[in-house]
């Protein structure tokens, strides 16, 4: 097989089978570190501090939060279309990237789809939360009542129920599905014992049969056919919530594939965030490396362009339609009183990605990381501007208000944090972050070794 | 009831194991099962794997979620409880999309990971033989069914032949899961 000598190994410092085997199993091997514990404790904080919050709103009311007449979505569905956006990278990585046999993807696909469970799981809390009353959340599914009711299917409100259950239970289904082989991996290291006996249940009693890897594969590939419309599907959806209603500044047709673009850009950044830390914490630089930094990278230039077109579109098209409010929404973003805020999304979404044009800054760890702290904040403000300022000034100068969140809502927010890194930090600790069959699979193709040969087999 | 004797052999490589497989059978031998740490690609079809039947399983449960979900929504707007929305048609058929191909994903999904649990016998403490625990970590096992008396020895012979280590003959107590 002919390799390109511009290829990089995708798995560093010539491994056997067995020593990949070994050194993604080791964190889980022994006592944790004290980082891990501090690591642990902040983030039981944190979840304990949106306990409180979430107990306040529950308890007093939605009026514990900031929203009013005029702006009835503030914090709390700019959180969940964050949090939602996040948990796209994570089946993006798995699902579209199998499908464009991206080999690349067998070190990270693993934590990143983790990452999607638990994101899409913060995003959930948050329409829950804001319908005040958490039992009225039980009204959603269409299920024989005594009322005599049924939903709203013409609703995209209701088209968000569907599809981020949907996606839930998919990206649950796959990422488990996955993680067997390898489970079995970690039960087969154990002595007797209760992690051993934890381990076997758990690993469904996989024997790594050649008829099972075989059905395991196809059924692999088709759930990845699946879910690669699905994650596309579901933040067009979301979008949805926005475009099909009235109100200037979110009814255009751009927002589905504009939404998708920004939720992959999100999802790539707050990987780079966790696996920068992750392969250094854990000792990974060699399944993770600057290489699939990269990559990752290359994937952030083509989603922010598209997210920074989609923006310079929007403005586009404001002016070209002649509506006087569509016009007025986007002069207000710009130069209205929250200016502040637009300028932050469009600094930190449209320019920063294109720093990555210089293979320098591209293959730089600090960089790397300092900018996906950026995007991340950018794309908060992306979905903050999007919802507040096309709101707190409508059709009614009278009506016009201002928005600012209580400490509740701020709360809130950081116990979805709080929640996000306990589940992350348990993750890490009890399962294998990196997919360990599937690099087993590319090492003899992407090994470092196998490319210094120049492609050549060791037979 | 068939024999529960086995022969095992393991080899360390993968490319190593793809020849042993050819030349046992090309000693008349049927292998029983491979066990590999990571999917061998070209495996099934030297072990003559039937091709699963699992795609067509995920079209047909994606096809029933479809229509369920389609003529469920049609059935609440036109016939359980029509709602008149600005006086659009009750029967909407754009806005049905969505849930349509929702409950269509979610339908074959789960059809497809319950229809590979099933099939393979595997699940929440399924009883399943490991001839050997290292075969999740570095290790090919090529194992043969005993299948009739004293050519146990035979078999090994023929494994030791081609190359493999650590040859055993085994009786496992608990019954082999055929599929």
């Amino acid at each position: 097989m002919y390799v390109s000598p511009l290829r990089e190994p995708l798995v560093t410092g010539a491994k056997s089978y067995k020593q990949v085997t070994d050194d993604i199993t080791k964190p889980m091997d022994g006592k944790p570190g004290k980082l891990w514990y501090v690591g642990l404790t902040l983030a039981l904080l944190a979840l304990g501090f949106g306990g409180l919050a979430i107990y306040i709103t529950v308890w007093d009311g939605i009026g514990s939060w900031g929203l009013n007449r005029t702006i009835g979505w503030g914090w709390g569905i700019t959180n969940f279309v964050w949090w939602v956006g996040i948990g796209h990278a994570g089946t993006f990585i798995s699902a579209i990237l199998l499908l464009f046999r991206q080999k690349w993807r067998t070190s990270i696909n693993r934590s990143a789809e983790a990452m999607t469970i638990f994101a899409v799981m913060c995003a959930g809390l948050f329409p829950l939360l804001h319908m005040g009353r958490l039992p009225l959340g039980f009204f959603v599914f269409p299920y024989p009542n005594s009322r005599d009711l049924w939903v709203n299917f013409n609703s995209p409100l209701l088209w968000d129920v569907f599809a981020i259950s949907t996606y839930f239970a998919v990206s649950l289904l796959f990422w488990y599905m996955g993680l067997i082989p390898d489970i079995a991996s970690i039960r087969d290291r154990l002595k007797e014992g209760i992690r051993k006996q934890i381990y076997t249940l758990l690993s469904f009693g996989w024997t790594g049969s050649a008829r099972h890897w075989s059905r395991h594969e196809s059924m692999s590939l088709i759930l990845a056919g699946l879910a690669a419309p699905l994650v596309l599907s579901v933040h067009s959806i979301v979008s949805m919530d926005f475009a099909t209603s009235v109100i200037p500044g979110w009814h255009t047709t751009i927002f589905p594939p504009y939404f998708v673009a920004g939720a992959v850009f999100s999802g790539f950044a707050m990987v780079l965030t966790l696996m920068i830390i992750t392969r250094k914490a854990l000792n990974l630089q060699n399944y993770i490396t600057v290489g699939h930094v990269e990559s990752m990278n290359k994937v952030i230039i083509a989603t922010g362009s598209i997210v920074g077109i989609a923006y310079l579109t929007e403005l586009f098209m404001a002016w070209y339609s002649g509506v006087v409010y569509e016009q007025y929404a986007f002069v207000n973003r710009a130069f209205g009183p929250y200016w502040w805020a637009y300028w932050i999304m469009m600094t930190c979404n449209v320019i920063t990605p294109q720093l990555f044009w210089f293979k320098k800054i591209r293959r730089s760890l600090t960089a790397t990381f300092i900018i996906s702290i950026f995007i991340n904040i950018g794309m908060w403000f992306e979905r903050f501007v999007i919802i507040v300022t096309s709101l707190h000034r409508d059709f009614l100068p009278s009506s016009w208000s201002m928005y600012s969140p209580t400490w509740v809502e701020i709360g809130v927010y950081i116990g979805t944090f709080g929640l996000f890194f306990t589940l992350f930090f348990l993750f890490i600790r009890f399962f294998p972050v990196i997919a360990i069959a599937e690099i087993k699979s590319v090492l003899k193709s992407s090994g470092e070794n196998f490319i210094k040969r120049g492609g050549q087999d060791e037979k | 009831m068939r024999n529960n004797k086995f022969v095992t052999g393991i080899f360390w490589d993968d490319k190593d194991l793809m020849n042993g497989v050819k030349e046992i059978q090309d000693k008349g031998v049927s292998i029983y099962d491979v066990r590999t740490p990571f999917p061998v690609h070209g495996l099934d079809d030297l072990l003559k794997f039937k091709r699963s039947r699992l795609p067509r399983l995920g079209f047909v449960a994606g096809g029933i979620g479809a229509i369920v979900a389609f003529l469920f929504q049609m059935w609440v707007f036109t016939e359980s409880w029509p709602i008149n929305f600005g006086g659009k048609p009750y029967l909407s058929v754009p806005s049905f999309i969505p849930v349509t191909f929702e409950i269509a994903v979610l339908f074959a999904a789960i059809s497809l990971v319950f229809g590979f649990l099933i099939r393979s016998g595997i699940g929440p403490g399924a009883p399943n033989i490991i001839f050997d625990e290292r075969t999740s970590d570095d290790a090919f096992l090529v194992v043969i069914r005993v299948d009739e008396e004293n050519k146990s020895d035979m078999i090994s012979e023929i494994l030791n032949s081609v190359g493999a280590c650590e040859i055993k003959q085994v009786e496992p107590t608990k019954k082999e899961n055929d599929e």
